[in-house]
């Protein structure tokens, strides 16, 4: 990093940008390597000892106390105190130390106000502010656009040129193209935790998006040529929005037929979750229809979609998909314990419930100690096996599997896969979400791209991935080729 | 500067509901004027009703006829309900609870006195002496609570204090020594909680319930064992004197009630006070409540969250204990099995009660204390209200204000939650 430049960090999520600023600023501790601060290298175990050092952090999740005014935030910390072993809080101060920071670098904020009561975009200059106050030289922004409007976006963008001009450095993580080209000085890519490249913000998109998506060799999948039949998921106009009611599936038209897979690819954050929950029910429908088989889903809840012959493997195993202190047999059955044979509503029938347990188990080729381990206690291919057994042991319709091999060593994948293909070739409909691409062009029949909620374009997995890679940038500008549908 | 920031402000805002908490209060508010005004006025016989400034039935008195007050205040209490129902004045909502609260309370007492009296300052002095140990317990849950652990074991620190007073305090023969003593036995208890709760993350709520019953029967065997074969010698601790403040202390009414009385009144007061201002305006005030708010945000710029819940749990146990000391060096004069009978959880309801705040948990327990002496004071004159019906009120009370019925109650959002950096 130099004086006065803006880095910015490009990579997928999962990639590893967090983490390392994380370790940056004390946050997580380095298990090797060193850092250099002016030439020289530092320690920094706690975030006292990266502010010391001069780095300040705008985190991702913000870290203010919502029920103090900004200005309380502001100092927190940093107090400036009078009365010696008294502490007393020098207030006026405080307010005079946010109005000049937020003048001097066009962040305006009340100071007096309260932080729960204001929007986002805010709440982030109060962040910025925070930093600022600390006499930074190197500011760090963790997806600092994640959360904001195109236009607070842009706003941030002018100050983080103000900044810039004032001879602060900014690392600025993103994996968002078109913001690293409006302002890097520099860039690097970041993939599963490596650099794989640097780049100047005069690097063409493209070239920018295969650095990010990767080039390496995609897994081979084998697998018999699809044969689909008649649609089993139509979606028609779907809109849903995300938890802050910001739009996050803008108008999705989608069908997925019986024995084909169809692969969502997109950079993540572009409206693939929200799509996925609404049609499982766990996530409100604004507009649009779903319908499975023919018969309407929307408004039905999660264990009705269930019911009615859906598999589904949730992106985030460890939140949606096990209950950790729960045993592998309790967990194989989290979906039919209230159903002959493992219970009827009142009872459960543990010895049934092993016994298919240890069947699933062998089946489905989970490494564990016994059924009556813990599931938190597997590893994390052993654990989404378990999901993925729980999943395909009811007959099903439809099955969707969102990121299905995320944190699953290379003997799962492969395992994972297979069953994905097999349960396709029985005539399931299979909708499969990742943010690897080689994973989507792997196990795909035909490929959707998703960018900013909308499917642009619905491609054949044959091409090109760099074109591909375009495409999650949002580039359709190549021609009507890829735009159009490619049907069996 | 400023105002930018409140126009972008109220295109966010989220048009507010008709039935907002206040709203709801003015309701319950009402209703219970109605009550008091008709059924309170209703039975209440149409004669004086005295309250005296001085002990006995002669003398300077407040006079009012008994059905004329139950009537008038109920109509106070509703006019305060109805002010708050039509949402008029946002800005005078505590204000106004207070007035209703009041004013239901005179309506009551109206009905009660009439023809007869009743001594104010004996009151007064009663209520504070019996909100005494619960303005000091609750003072104690500001502390951890504020910082974000929850203390549910006040109650010991009580038992421990009110038992380190009487043993240390007869063995030393100082009253002065006692008290100590018994601070550092609220201490013990701290202790437990802090680490136990920070270093080993067990249930706050279950650790506090378990401390509690540690205290009991730690004191219990103690005192069965100890005390009770050798009173004399371990059971006897001086009494806390009485400080007279010259001057202050011959106000009619207020004088006899503040200014003289025991020092660990003035204590808690003082507390009160500091405590407050201490949270509001000082250094140590807004990292325990950032502590207590949001941990991470309080770690990113390099607070010691552990440390700072330590010190603010370990001050907690000083002054519970201190509260225990009320038991055994001012009310009765020696250590007895359990005796501080829930005291300690009276305490923990004012601290909600009084919305986490110094202040509102100050007059929270000095509600509670007024309900207790009520309740003496109503047997006495052989009211036909069962005495039960007021000491249930601090309960009944803690469960409006946490149904959310007077005011937004919002414990600190941290609070009884662990700490687990990384």
């Amino acid at each position: 990093m130099e004086p006065g430049e803006i880095h910015a960090l490009l990579g997928e999520n999962g990639a590893g940008k967090s983490t390392l600023m994380n370790v940056l600023y004390g946050l997580l501790q380095p298990d090797e390597g060193e850092i250099l601060v002016d030439g020289a290298p530092v320690q920094i175990h706690t975030s006292r000892d990266a502010i010391a050092a001069g780095i300040g952090m705008v985190h991702q999740h913000f870290m203010l106390v919502p029920v103090f005014t900004v200005a309380e935030n502001v100092i927190l910390g940093a107090e400036k105190v009078r009365g010696g072993l008294l502490g007393w809080l020098d207030r006026g101060r405080a307010r005079r130390e946010v109005l000049d920071v937020s003048t001097r670098y066009g962040l305006r904020v009340d100071p007096d106000a309260i932080v729960e009561d204001l929007p986002v975009g805010i709440q982030q200059r109060v962040e910025i502010i925070k930093a600022l106050t600390r006499d930074v030289d190197l500011l760090i922004l963790d997806e600092p656009t994640a959360v904001l409007t195109p236009q607070e976006t842009d706003e941030l963008l002018a100050v983080m040129r103000t900044l810039k001009a004032d001879g602060k450095s900014i690392v600025f993580i993103t994996h968002k193209l078109r913001e690293v080209k409006a302002i890097a000085d520099r860039i690097t890519v970041i993939r599963r935790g490596r650099t794989v490249g640097t780049a100047s913000p005069d690097a063409s998109e493209d070239e920018l998006a295969a650095l990010m998506v990767g080039r390496q060799v995609s897994l081979v999948v084998e697998k018999p040529p699809a044969a689909p039949r008649g649609p089993i998921l139509e979606i028609g106009g779907l809109v849903v929005n995300d938890e802050r009611g910001h739009r996050a599936v803008d108008g999705v038209d989608l069908t997925v037929r019986a024995g084909e897979v169809l692969g969502i690819a997109g950079v993540q954050g572009n409206g693939q979750t929200e799509l996925v929950e609404a049609i499982m029910g766990l996530r409100p429908v604004v507009a649009g229809s779903i319908t499975l088989d023919g018969a309407p889903m929307v408004g039905r809840s999660p264990k009705d979609v269930l019911r009615a012959g859906v598999g589904y493997v949730p992106e985030d195993r460890s939140v949606d998909g096990l209950v950790k202190e729960f045993s592998v047999a309790e967990n194989l059955v989290l979906d039919l314990y209230d159903q002959a044979p493992f219970g009827n509503g009142l009872v459960l029938r543990p010895e049934k419930i092993a016994a298919s347990a240890k069947e699933r188990i062998a089946q489905f080729d989970v490494r564990t100690s016994s059924h009556e381990s813990p599931v938190g206690t597997l590893s994390g291919g052993n654990q989404q096996k378990v999901i993925v057994a729980r999943e395909l042991s009811r007959p099903l319709k439809l099955f969707i599997a969102s990121q299905p091999t995320r944190g699953v060593d290379v003997g799962s994948i492969e395992f994972i896969h297979k069953q994905i293909i097999h349960e396709r070739d029985i005539g399931t409909a299979v909708l499969v979400v990742s943010s690897e691409l080689d994973e989507v062009i792997g196990l795909a029949d035909r490929i959707a791209v998703m960018y900013r909620g909308r499917v642009i374009a619905i491609v054949s997995p044959d091409t090109p991935r760099e074109e591909i890679g375009l495409l999650m940038a949002g580039i359709t500008g190549e021609g009507p080729a890829s735009d159009e549908e490619v049907e069996a | 500067m400023s105002t930018v920031t409140v126009e972008d402000l109220a295109g966010v805002t989220v048009p507010r509901r008709f039935w907002t908490r206040e709203r709801k209060t003015g309701a319950v508010f009402v209703a219970l004027g109605v009550l008091a005004a008709g059924l309170f006025g209703a039975l209440a016989p149409a004669e004086t009703a005295r309250f005296t400034l001085s002990e006995d039935a002669s003398g300077a008195a407040l006079k009012i006829n008994g059905q004329f007050g139950a009537i008038l205040f109920g109509i106070v209490t509703i006019g305060a309900g109805a002010t708050l129902l039509a949402g008029v004045a946002r800005r005078w909502t505590s204000t106004l609870l207070g007035l209703g609260i009041l004013a239901f309370v005179l309506s009551f007492l109206c009905w009660q006195v009439a023809g007869k009296f009743m001594p104010l300052v004996d009151t007064a002095k009663g209520s504070l002496e019996l909100a005494l140990p619960l303005i000091l317990g609750a003072l104690a849950g500001v502390l951890c609570e504020r910082s974000g652990v929850v203390n549910v074991a006040i109650e010991g620190q009580f038992l421990m204090g009110a038992f380190g007073a009487a043993l240390v305090g007869t063995m030393a023969a100082s009253v002065w020594i006692g008290l100590l003593s018994a601070a550092v036995g609220g201490l013990v208890i701290a202790v437990l909680l802090a680490v136990l709760a920070m270093r080993y993350l067990v249930d706050q709520v279950v650790l506090g319930i378990v401390l509690n019953l540690l205290a009991l029967g730690l004191t219990g065997f103690l005192y069965e064992r100890l005390m009770q074969p050798h009173a004399d010698v371990y059971n006897q601790p001086p009494r806390m004197p009485t400080w007279r403040i010259p001057g202050l202390a011959d106000i009619p009414v207020v004088g006899p009630v503040l200014f003289n009385t025991n020092p660990l009144v003035y204590l808690a007061l003082i507390l009160v006070a500091v405590i407050s201002v201490g949270l509001a305006r000082t250094r140590w005030g807004l990292r325990t409540r950032a502590v207590g708010e949001h941990p991470a945000a309080a770690d990113t710029v390099g607070i010691r969250v552990k440390g700072t819940r330590y010190r603010n749990v370990l001050l907690g146990g000083l002054i519970a204990g201190a509260g225990g000391a009320f038991f055994t060096l001012v009310s009765t004069g020696s250590f007895n099995k359990n005796m501080t009978s829930g005291a300690g959880f009276i305490a923990l309801a004012a601290l909600i009660f009084g919305r986490w705040t110094p202040v509102g948990a100050f007059f929270a327990a000095l509600f509670f204390g007024f309900a207790n002496k009520l309740a003496t004071y109503l047997s006495a004159i052989g009211s036909p209200v069962p005495s039960q019906f007021l000491n249930m009120l601090p309960y009944l009370a803690t469960l409006i204000a946490v149904a959310g019925l007077v005011g937004r109650v919002r414990a600190p959002a941290a609070d009884g939650k662990p700490f687990i950096k990384g």
